[in-house]
């Protein structure tokens, strides 16, 4: 009996070793160990003994099976192993396939622009202002020092609607409407718009364009703060190395009136194809608000002033991307718009 | 404005600047320098010529072969130009030599004779076609006989000259004279200006014994001088002359129009000559036009007068537009003898209204509509008689006859320096103050501690506290400003919430995969009201630049389709764009428009293209919705939107739907109509535009939590057969309707109108889901109220379940 159980032993390791599968595995488990296996009917056949054979025959039987049963388990771990191996192995992808695409849209670059200036001024406690594109003659002119007649007006040949009405030359009337809406209080205002002017369209005109302006007018507004305050802008515009020049001009709504130009983001200033070998790129018009414009608002010139500065996105743009036609801005081909999908903060 | 440094350099010293610092310095302290011209353009080795020998080509009709002396030798040219003729004085330009344009000229020989180099026209010498005399218009330029032979020919015709070109405000009209640029660098370099000495002899007889002169309308016209100039005899002007004319952009024509010319450029003051014996009358009378009076302009243009110009007559018939252009039958001509000169002060705003009527804007017009210096109106006159008895030889008839009411007072502005630190946020003494002004030449008086300043009459922009601060501050330097920030409260800033929410709007279609666009407002009457929400009566411009942007739109959608037409005819796999903007809606009691801010979308072609793994989806109704669906769930107003199936000119009539929000309408989608489509070479396209000002002042209850479910919920499904034409929103209604608190959720699963059904019906499945936020459901409930749902399906829906 002892011999047959170390036969058997020995034919259930080889069998176990033979198993290639989990699945074999088990049924050998199942032909040594299971409830009609040979050694469940030894341990049955355990009766038959002689009492004092029957303890050291079933230790015997117990060794023996787990015995077996380790090597079971052992082989069983091996052999899980090794299925999983196999699995992975099947569900290996190619993972330089193309991707579900997404569908994603992007901002039209004017509206990138114009949202990147509003948000810097917003940190400096400005409120977004916004009007009518079409406009009364009076806030698109006369309330900006433009009374009928004045030469000034020459500069922008305007859409009339009426005598009276027309679309708006600029983004200027919001100002006037603002300081009219404020009766005689402070105001910090930036005002992004359409706005709209009789050109032709050509590379560098289009009837149609985008404009933003700011106004700030309180006790003691100084030219320095204009200064200070547009120095601050074309830093973080255009990067913290940008140095600003302030060239005299002429706007009937401001006096003095400048121009602000930066020093060349592309070359710093040594002269490139950007800035034309002069080193300076022209970037916007400013000034001191008229007091003309202060006193048709109901402000007093004298104890209030003001600054005001206005630019145009579509340059600003066409300097910023090297975007050398407006008339892109306004074709929307979506080769054209779908490059400004990349955010930059 | 064209200013010769050279001409420059009569009034006023520049202390050895080169003209690119002189321009800089301008261009820093007031005046914007566009342009620095070299008038040489690296051009040399191009003399005088003397022709000594002219004869014809033996094989060429054309050409001549010249024997010229070019100073150094004798050379042989040969010339194709019909007014070259021996004992011209010419330009050579000499073998070796380089002209305007890079042009490099060699020994050649021209069917067989040899020439060596070229005769030369103004134009080969860099000179603009259209500055160059008449009669060498198409020619070689003939010099004046007493030029040197072999002389540097640059030099004898003033081109080793920069000009500068100065991009004149409107404020500075002061600038536009070389005695007001001067005056400008003076004050900038602080150097003192030369005037021109004027002197001549006059007769003995009297211009106002030939002269009658009648000014009706003082307003408009509050001075007029007028000189008489005997015995002249028309000519060339001398060469000097035509060089400052020519740099200053001004082609030369005779002596006489020449110097009025002239002394235009160089005092700002416009002047016209015109022939004393066509005038007839001997008689001056400025008055307003006849309305529908006529007069031929120099330019042979007969032009109509109305009432409100003002017009130059000899007591009879018009003479000249006052201000803006001389008329033909009085033009000084090459038998002139006597002429009238005319400077006078314009009313402004006359001149420049006249200007604008006819269209016609000349150097005097721009001028004048600006204001000239009422102060040089007397010395333009007398610079112009001495010149033209010098340069024609006249005798200029004694004294002027005039007729003066014009007000040449200075305006005095009062200021305090502390004022002028204050507004620039600086500290210039007063001493620096005052030497600014005296720089400008401004006049002023210290008393009180304030300044009492008198700017001069030529600086007529000079009007307030404001303009004297500009002008410190400018020749002071912009550079020394410091730089500060607004000091006093801190503000918040910040979007308003429609701001704010407009940006939510446009992110989120952006993130569900569609390009922004902007399209122009302005638009054709064809599509001034195409597709759109709601139609106003249209608003035309008065004048518009062409048809096409003539009327403000009504609707996003049309530009929109143009956009998607463009990049579909450059080959695009799909468009998708969206834009916010505005349309206009017709009057308001005010005179404005109704603006009211709309979104819209168009998307056609492909969607999902995954096709590797076998998805692809073409862009259909449900795309177009689904994204709308997310826009208002993004906004809260999912709940409170609805789709109805609707009729919409140039949309499918079977694929179009009005979009209501609380009931009342607020856009609408749907396909292009396969005409439209296939007229504006589109594929299977869609569209939507919202009101989204509407959408976004829409109220809602504030955000608040709702408990999450903590009991089980559960679903059934049911499919029912209803008429093909029965909309699943009046089933799903139904549903809720029946379905009450404990209905949570309602969903189609699943749509079938195949062959298995009967003709004209289909199958809409829907999953419903109990839930009662309280307790378990039991069964028994949910049995009770989804029979109360079938029932009310069959009864008020018209569905059966199917089977």
């Amino acid at each position: 009996m002892e011999l047959q159980l170390q036969q058997l032993k020995e034919e259930a390791i080889s069998k176990i070793q033979a198993a290639s599968t989990v699945k074999e595995l088990q049924e050998v488990r199942v032909a040594y160990l299971g409830k009609k296996g040979p050694i469940t009917d030894l341990l049955k056949g355990m009766g038959k003994l002689p009492a004092e054979e029957r303890p050291k025959m079933g230790t015997l039987v117990n060794v023996i099976r787990e015995e077996v049963t380790a090597f079971l388990d052992e082989r069983s771990i091996l052999l899980e192993e090794v299925a999983i191996q196999q699995q992975l192995e099947n569900e290996s992808i190619d993972v330089t396939l193309p991707g579900r695409p997404v569908k994603t849209g992007n901002g039209h670059p004017l509206t990138r622009v114009v949202e990147e200036i509003e948000d810097l001024f917003i940190s400096m406690g400005y409120e977004v202002a916004e009007g009518p594109e079409v406009e009364k003659d009076y806030y698109n002119f006369e309330a900006l020092n433009l009374p009928k007649g004045h030469p000034a007006r020459d500069m922008q040949d305007s859409f009339y609607i009426s005598e009276d009405i027309l679309l708006r030359t600029h983004t200027s009337p919001v100002q006037a409407r603002t300081m009219e809406a404020k009766g005689g209080e402070p105001i910090k205002i930036i005002c992004p718009g359409k706005v709209y002017r009789r050109d032709n369209d050509d590379a560098t005109h289009s009837h149609q364009f985008t404009q933003i302006e700011g106004l700030v007018i309180g006790e003691n507004i100084r030219m320095s703060d204009l200064k200070g305050t547009l120095s601050v802008f074309a830093k973080k515009m255009f990067g913290d190395d940008r140095e600003i020049r302030l060239r005299p001009s002429f706007f009937p709504f401001t006096e003095p009136s400048v121009e602000m130009d930066i020093s060349c983001f592309k070359c710093g200033g040594s002269g490139c194809n950007v800035c034309k070998k002069t080193g300076w790129l022209e970037i916007l018009g400013a000034g001191m608000v008229h007091p003309n414009v202060l006193e048709m608002a109901g402000y007093d010139s004298k104890r209030l002033s003001g600054f005001a500065f206005g630019m145009g996105p579509e340059r600003i743009a066409m300097l910023k991307y090297g975007v050398e036609d407006i008339r892109h801005f306004y074709t929307n081909d979506v080769r054209f718009v779908s490059q400004f999908h990349r955010t930059e903060v | 404005m064209l200013v010769s440094t050279k001409w420059l350099a009569d009034y006023i010293s520049i202390k050895g600047l080169d003209p690119a610092e002189l321009a800089e310095k301008i261009t820093r302290s007031g005046i914007e320098v566009d342009a620095i011209i070299d008038r040489s353009q690296g051009m040399k080795n191009v003399v005088v010529g003397y022709v000594l020998e002219c004869k014809k080509h033996p094989e060429a009709d054309k050409l001549n072969i010249c024997q010229v002396d070019v100073g150094e030798e004798v050379t042989q040219i040969i010339c194709g130009a019909e007014n070259i003729a021996a004992n011209q004085k010419v330009i050579v330009a000499r073998p070796g030599a380089v002209l305007s344009g890079g042009i490099k000229i060699k020994k050649a020989k021209l069917r067989g004779e040899e020439s060596n180099g070229m005769i030369c026209s103004l134009q080969e010498i860099g000179i603009e076609g259209k500055l160059v005399p008449k009669a060498y218009a198409d020619g070689i330029y003939v010099l004046p006989s007493e030029t040197q032979t072999g002389a540097d020919a640059l030099e004898i015709l003033g081109l080793h000259d920069t000009v500068l070109e100065l991009g004149l405000t409107p404020n500075r009209a002061d600038a536009m004279s070389m005695l007001g640029v001067a005056y400008e660098v003076g004050a900038i370099l602080s150097e003192d200006m030369k005037y021109p000495e004027i002197s001549y002899n006059s007769s003995t007889e009297v211009a106002e014994n030939v002269l009658k002169l009648r000014v009706e309308d003082l307003d408009a016209n509050p001075m007029y001088v007028a000189k008489v100039v005997k015995n002249i005899k028309i000519g060339e002007s001398p060469l000097w002359l035509q060089q400052r004319l020519m740099a200053a952009g001004v082609r030369p024509h005779n002596n006489v129009v020449d110097v009025t010319n002239y002394v235009l450029m160089e005092y700002g003051q416009p002047l016209h000559a015109f022939d004393y014996d066509r005038l007839q009358t001997g008689e001056i009378v400025v008055r307003t036009a006849r309305q529908g009076e006529k007069i031929t302009t120099l330019d042979n243009q007969q032009r109509e007068l109305q009432a409100h110009h003002l017009v130059i007559t000899n007591g009879q018939e018009a003479v000249a537009i006052a201000g803006v252009m001389g008329g033909a039958n009085t033009e000084v001509h090459e038998g002139t003898t006597t002429i009238v000169i005319e400077s006078a002060y314009f009313k402004p705003a006359s001149v420049r209204q006249t200007s604008k009527d006819h269209n016609l804007r000349s150097d005097a017009s721009s001028r004048f509509e600006k204001s000239v210096d009422p102060n040089r109106v007397i010395a333009a006159a007398e610079r112009a008689a001495q010149l033209i008895s010098e340069l024609a030889g006249g005798e200029v008839l004694q004294g002027s006859v005039m007729v003066d009411e014009l007000d040449k007072s200075q305006k005095e502005v009062i200021v305090s320096p502390d004022f002028i630190n204050n507004r620039l946020g600086m500290k210039i003494s007063f001493e620096e103050m005052t030497s600014i002004l005296s720089r400008l030449k401004f006049e002023y008086e210290a008393a009180n501690g304030l300044l009492y300043i008198k700017a001069p009459t030529r600086r007529q922009d000079i009007q307030i506290e404001e303009d004297i601060i500009e002008e410190i501050a400018r020749i002071y330097g912009y550079d020394e400003i410091p730089m500060t920030l607004p000091e006093g409260e801190t503000t918040p800033g910040g979007l308003t919430p429609y701001q704010a929410q407009r940006r939510i709007v446009r992110n989120y279609l952006e993130g569900a995969g569609l390009l922004q666009a902007i399209t122009y407002s302005l638009t054709s009457k064809e599509l001034a009201q195409a597709f759109a929400l709601e139609t106003a009566p249209i608003t035309e411009l008065l004048m518009p630049m062409s048809e096409e942007r003539s009327i403000l739109r009504q609707s996003l959608v049309p530009h929109l389709l143009e956009a998607a037409t463009y990049n579909l005819a450059r080959k695009a796999e799909s468009v998708a764009l969206f834009e916010t903007g505005s349309v206009f809606l017709g009057e308001t009691s005010e005179g404005l428009l109704h603006e009211e801010e709309h979104v819209a979308a168009v998307i056609t072609g492909k969607w999902l293209d995954h096709s590797w793994q076998g998805e692809r989806k073409t862009v259909d109704f449900f795309v177009l919705k689904g994204i709308i669906e997310g826009l208002f769930l993004k906004l809260g107003l999912d709940k409170l939107t609805s789709f109805e199936q609707a009729q919409v000119d140039g949309l499918h009539p079977g694929r179009t739907a009005k979009i209501f929000l609380a009931d009342k309408p607020i856009g609408i989608i749907g396909q292009l109509h396969p005409t439209d489509q296939k007229k504006r070479d589109l594929k299977e396209t869609y569209v939507m535009e919202l009101n989204l000002a509407k959408l976004l002042t829409f109220s809602l209850e504030p955000l608040l939590y709702k408990a999450v479910p903590r009991f089980p919920s559960i679903t059934r499904d049911i499919a029912l057969v209803v008429e093909r034409a029965k909309p699943a929103a009046e089933l799903e209604k139904v549903i809720r309707g029946a379905g009450g608190k404990l209905l949570k959720d309602v969903r189609v699963f699943d749509l079938y109108e195949g062959e298995k059904m009967e003709q004209g019906q289909k199958s809409v499945a829907f999953s419903l889901t109990y839930e009662d936020p309280q307790r378990t459901l039991t069964d028994e409930e949910v049995v009770k109220t989804h029979s109360k749902v079938l029932k009310a399906l069959e009864i008020e829906g018209n569905a059966q379940l199917r089977g």
